[in-house]
């Protein structure tokens, strides 16, 4: 393969030769090229195959828009699929594999499809594979997904990390061509904040292929001489490799910063990618336009590619396009390739010129062909010749390259991603974009050609932003502009002539002139039907290329304009965006960080097996020697609560202090049962209801002083209770005098429970823990070991024995639980884990977020009494409504097998004895359900209609997913101490 | 949905901090009729405009706000904490 690296000139650094690979083979490069740079000047020319046909595809742009030249870059968990070849800076070391194609690229048996195109056009999905439907998931998606297709991602995790960031400016300036950077210098010597993100790894856009002089200086020099003064401001931060992707509300701007996809080993101290939220005062779009494709037969054949891309190659990156080019023209754009080109020393066999009046361009020798078309290209892997129309007569001229001047479309996508509907100039020839909401567009974004008229709008437009926001500005002389060819506005050509072969519209989802036609025949012609009947605009490139073209061919079709076919709806992300940059951050354990209790090392000291809540890690059991299974350790704890004495780590439970002279008033609104008179040194179980009468939570809460209250709340619950606490004094009772304040994680809160508890807490608390002196439902604030620490006690039991809650300073849990195992030690002290504890409230008919579903009231649980009658609280109102307090409500129930060795699962319903297993005859479910080694069998908790007059009667419990059916009998929800002497003792 | 929220305590802030209630609507008296209860509890207006809603600072000043924004052109015409009343601060 020959190169067709020029001897001299660009902006490469021939002195840094890079190695790299494609498809396995190596290849070299220079420092300043792109990957498509590289593989042209190395010749490979065929770079991938097409999405449905497989054609053989080369390098089409040399920008974002590329359609074709989509690669795979590395290996392993840095695999990068779709990569744009065109916008992939090249470094040494790289890897790069083409896709789509088996075995081999250049042999490719999915070119098949190419033959069965007849069966393939637009509307295949929903013709081809509606009936039989079976079929679909079977054969047809299967063979679509293998045969079509773009790269595969790699199930490898992403070694790289990306994070995310905040900017804030006057002035942001997408785009760093001429444009942008007349713009931004504008604003910056204005002293505004200045932010200017250019998509490239060079700023200058268009200045960096131009032959044209500014003010006696080359483009690119013109250019690095804007970004130097730029770069003096400290105001004025330049962000390369930075795609501008999404425009959103309150003007925040979207943008990805490609910092180290271009280097083989990225500094793991830094991301690879960086996503910036940018809010800019105002924003000037100077995003240039796409140059248009022309819709001929053979279009996509390598070799073809856009006049300015052939341009950007020759000119920035020294590399030849072949031998001998032809240009196939709508405007004078063409002529500065043509002349660039011969300069080069690349024959330009003709320039094809589709207008009969087009001028002559000094000092080109080449052939110009007017009033002409190029109907037809033709090659296999490589463009071989091209068949030109002109005086109805065709010619085939033989040439190795072609380039396609359709004249320009503005790059206006962000402009009208928030409901800016681009509007059609025939001035133009193009879709332009309304000034909206303090964005203007300007430069060949806003439909202006040539440098010197690009510097000027740029200047105008960044000076009207900044004398809005109050500064003023001084506008810049624009420079002397020599060489620039200037295209005037020339006709678009959409429907060219004597066509056959595939002329492409979208190349990327392989759409092609026809396909469109076939939509409008079919009554699809409407532009967003057409779209999603043809499936043009739909890639990965959203259209950047196409849409304008199938614009064009609709109105043609339709006999109409433009402007009345309209464009489809634009939307972020401009170019494609990474999980990995959207995700920053935030994925693993920075995602879903863990919570630890205060005793976590304690229980894992001691060897508990832990469980994921939400965040929290809680202990579950704490296995023994010679225990096989967990059942045998819950089991083995459960019972020793009941004998012995147990400690239970709760302090994942919320914790939320109330205070303040009105603290009583406020919570007697927030619970539904009465709390105003409290005393002083007592708990109390409260109910939380919603305003619609529902029951939110439950937990104890304990007044400490006249005006100190201590709560706490369900673990899953902590965070709502707190925001919904937060509401109702200050939204709802902003005139009580209250404060919040969560402390969950300030206490480490041990349950300690079990008939021996008060011996082994004696042992560590100060104060008289007699029945007398402390008794059921005390709280108080107390002194432990001798008055060294201070803790809160609370005599309050879930497990339905006698039992105590303590809580310390959490930095002191580990110490305190370790005392009281050691004076536990006599009294066969064991932990428990939450498994444990949710087996003993079951026990004692407790209920949890289980029962507490969202659908039950209090008197469904059994709290009808404790509902208070006082002027106002959460819910008061809805609660008295006629479903709520209707009979045949779910009341709780308790549940066992009538074989105790049978079983039944949470969830599963209850059906009368004897009824069909239908849902109609549902009774009811069951909303927990334990073995219980008191009971000795399973037990459960259920919501019965009519439940609690149900006692003693023979049901059936029905699990429908599984198939089983258990009989059971129902009973109190209370297995253990119906009399609470436990509690009291 | 507006990208960033004027809380009057804590500034500009995006909205990622903020945690929406709903439609800012005043409760009803405890002993109001059923239907005026039915009405704050359930139904909303959804309007195509204008619409004040409490929002929640919840990874910042953890105050309750009042936000006044436009559902069609997401403007955020201001916010005022909700029990500290005062303007509504653009
Ligand atoms: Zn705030």
């Amino acid at each position: 393969m020959s190169s067709y690296r020029l001897p001299s000139g660009g902006l490469v650094d021939r002195a840094a030769s890079l190695a790299f690979t494609f498809d396995g083979k190596p290849m070299q490069g220079f420092a300043g090229d792109t990957l498509a740079s590289a593989l042209l000047a190395n010749g490979q020319r065929l770079v991938g195959r097409s999405f449905k046909y497989h054609r053989p595809r080369g390098v089409l742009t040399a920008g974002a828009a590329e359609p074709n030249a989509l690669v795979t870059i590395g290996t392993g968990g840095r695999t990068e699929p779709n990569t744009r070849a065109t916008m992939q800076e090249l470094y040494a070391g790289l890897e790069a594999t083409s896709q789509n194609r088996w075995p081999s690229l250049a042999f490719d048996v999915g070119a098949v499809n190419g033959l069965l195109s007849p069966f393939l056009g637009a509307g295949f999905y929903y013709k081809t594979f509606m009936w039989p439907a079976g079929l679909w998931e079977k054969l047809y998606e299967p063979f679509i997904r293998k045969a079509a297709g773009l790269g595969r991602a790699t199930y490898e995790a992403d070694p790289d990390s990306y994070e995310k960031c905040w900017a804030h400016c006057d002035l942001l300036v997408v785009g760093a061509g001429v444009t942008g950077l007349a713009a931004a210098l504008t604003a910056a010597r204005s002293g505004a904040r200045v932010i200017v993100a250019d998509e490239h790894a060079r700023a200058g856009g268009d200045l960096l292929s131009t032959t044209a002089t500014l003010d006696g200086l080359a483009g690119p020099a013109y250019a690095d001489a804007m970004l130097r003064e730029l770069a003096s401001h400290p105001e004025v931060q330049v962000l390369p490799r930075a795609t501008v992707f999404g425009w959103y509300d309150g003007g925040v701007f979207g943008a990805v910063e490609r910092v180290q996809k271009h280097v083989a080993a990225p500094d793991p101290r830094r991301p690879v990618e960086r996503l910036w939220r940018i809010a800019a005062r105002r924003a000037v779009l100077a995003t240039g336009a796409e140059e248009r494709p022309l819709v001929f037969g053979g279009n996509d054949i390598p070799g073809v590619m856009t006049a300015g891309a052939m341009r950007t190659y020759l000119n920035r990156h020294a590399v030849a396009p072949g031998r001998r080019a032809a240009v196939f023209t709508t405007n004078d754009s063409g002529y500065a390739l043509a002349g660039d080109l011969e300069r080069a020393g690349v024959e330009v066999a003709a320039v094809i010129d589709s207008r009969p009046d087009a001028l002559a361009f000094p000092g080109l020798r080449a052939r110009v062909i007017r009033e002409a078309v190029v109907s037809d290209a033709h090659g296999g892997r490589e463009i071989q010749a091209v068949d030109v129309w002109a005086d109805g007569k065709r010619e085939r001229i033989a040439v190795d390259s072609l380039a396609m001047a359709g004249g320009f479309n503005p790059v206006i996508a962000l402009a009208c991603q928030r409901g800016a509907k681009p509007r059609w100039s025939d001035a133009h020839g193009a879709f332009l974009a309304p000034d909206v909401d303090g964005l203007s567009l300007a430069g060949a974004a806003a439909g202006v050609t040539g440098l010197a008229a690009c510097f000027e709008s740029g200047v105008r437009q960044a000076s009207a932003a900044l004398s809005d926001l109050g500064f003023r500005p001084t506008p810049l002389a624009t420079p002397v502009v020599e060489g620039d060819v200037v295209p005037a506005p020339a006709p678009p050509l959409w429907m060219i002539p004597g066509v056959k072969g595939k002329a492409f519209v979208d190349y990327q989802n392989d759409v092609h002139r026809a396909d469109l036609d076939l939509a409008v025949r079919e009554g699809y012609g409407h532009v967003e039907l057409a779209k999603r009947y043809t499936t043009n605009g739909m890639a990965t490139d959203q259209g950047k290329l196409s849409n304008v073209n199938a614009i064009g061919l609709l109105a043609k079709a339709r006999g109409v304009s433009p402007g009345e076919v309209g464009t489809t709806t634009f939307r972020p992300f401009y170019t494609p965006v990474s999980f990995g940059a959207l995700t920053g951050a935030h994925h693993g354990k920075h995602f879903q960080p863990v919570r630890k209790s205060p005793l976590h090392d304690w229980a894992a000291r001691r060897g508990a097996v832990f469980v994921e809540t939400g965040l929290w890690y809680r202990s579950s059991w704490f296995p023994r020697d010679g225990e096989t299974t967990w059942r045998q350790s819950v089991d083995r704890e459960v019972l020793n609560v009941r004998a012995n004495v147990g400690l239970c780590d709760v302090s994942m439970l919320g914790k939320i202090e109330v205070c303040g002279p009105d603290a009583a008033e406020f919570l007697n609104r927030v619970y539904c049962n009465g709390f105003a008179k409290l005393p002083v040194g007592k708990a109390r179980y409260g109910l939380m209801l919603r305003e619609d009468g529902f029951i939110y939570d439950d937990g104890t809460t304990s007044r400490l002083a006249e005006d100190r209250y201590f709560m706490t709340t369900t673990t899953a619950y902590a965070a709502g209770v707190m925001t919904h606490l937060e509401f109702c004094a200050q939204a709802l009772w902003p005139e009580l005098d209250v404060r919040l304040a969560s402390v969950t994680d300030q206490w480490a809160q041990m349950a300690v429970a079990g008939p021996k508890v008060r011996e082994v807490l004696q042992r560590v608390v100060d104060e008289d823990l007699s029945n007398a002196a402390f008794p059921y439902l005390a709280a108080r604030d107390v002194s432990l070991f001798g008055g060294r620490l201070r803790g809160r006690l609370f005599r309050i039991s879930f497990s339905g024995e006698l039992a105590y809650e303590l809580a310390v300073p959490a930095d002191y849990g580990e110490s305190v639980a370790d005392a009281l195992m050691q004076a536990g030690e006599p009294f066969g002290i064991q932990p428990y884990g939450v498994e444990a504890l949710g087996v003993l409230r079951i026990e004692k008919g407790h209920v949890t977020h289980n029962e507490i579903n969202g659908t039950v009231v209090p008197a469904d649980l059994g709290f009808a009494r404790m509902v208070a009658d006082k002027p106002d609280f959460v819910g008061k109102r809805m609660l008295s409504r006629e479903a709520l307090v209707a009979p045949g409500r779910p009341q709780l129930v308790g549940l066992v097998p009538l074989d105790p060795a049978a079983s039944f699962r949470t969830g599963s319903h209850v059906l009368s004895k004897g009824a069909a297993a239908t849902l109609e005859n549902d009774q009811g479910y069951v909303t927990s359900t334990a073995f219980s080694p008191h009971v000795g069998s399973t037990i459960g908790l259920a919501l019965v209609k009519n439940g609690a007059s149900r006692h003693g009667e023979e049901v059936l419990v029905w699990n429908g997913l599984r198939n089983e059916m258990t009989t059971a009998r129902l009973t109190s929800p209370v297995f253990v101490d119906p009399a609470n002497e436990k509690l009291h003792a | 949905m507006a990208s960033r929220v004027p809380c009057p305590h804590c500034g500009l802030r995006p909205k990622e901090e903020f945690t929406i209630k709903g439609a800012a609507l005043p409760r009803p008296a405890p002993d109001a009729g059923e239907a005026a209860w039915i009405e704050y509890v359930y139904l909303r207006e959804n309007p195509r405009g204008a619409y004040d809603e409490f929002w929640h600072h919840t990874s910042g000043c953890r105050r309750w706000l009042v936000v006044s924004r436009n559902t069609l052109t997401h403007d955020v015409y201001g916010a005022r904490d909700v029990a500290l009343g005062g303007e509504t601060q653009p």
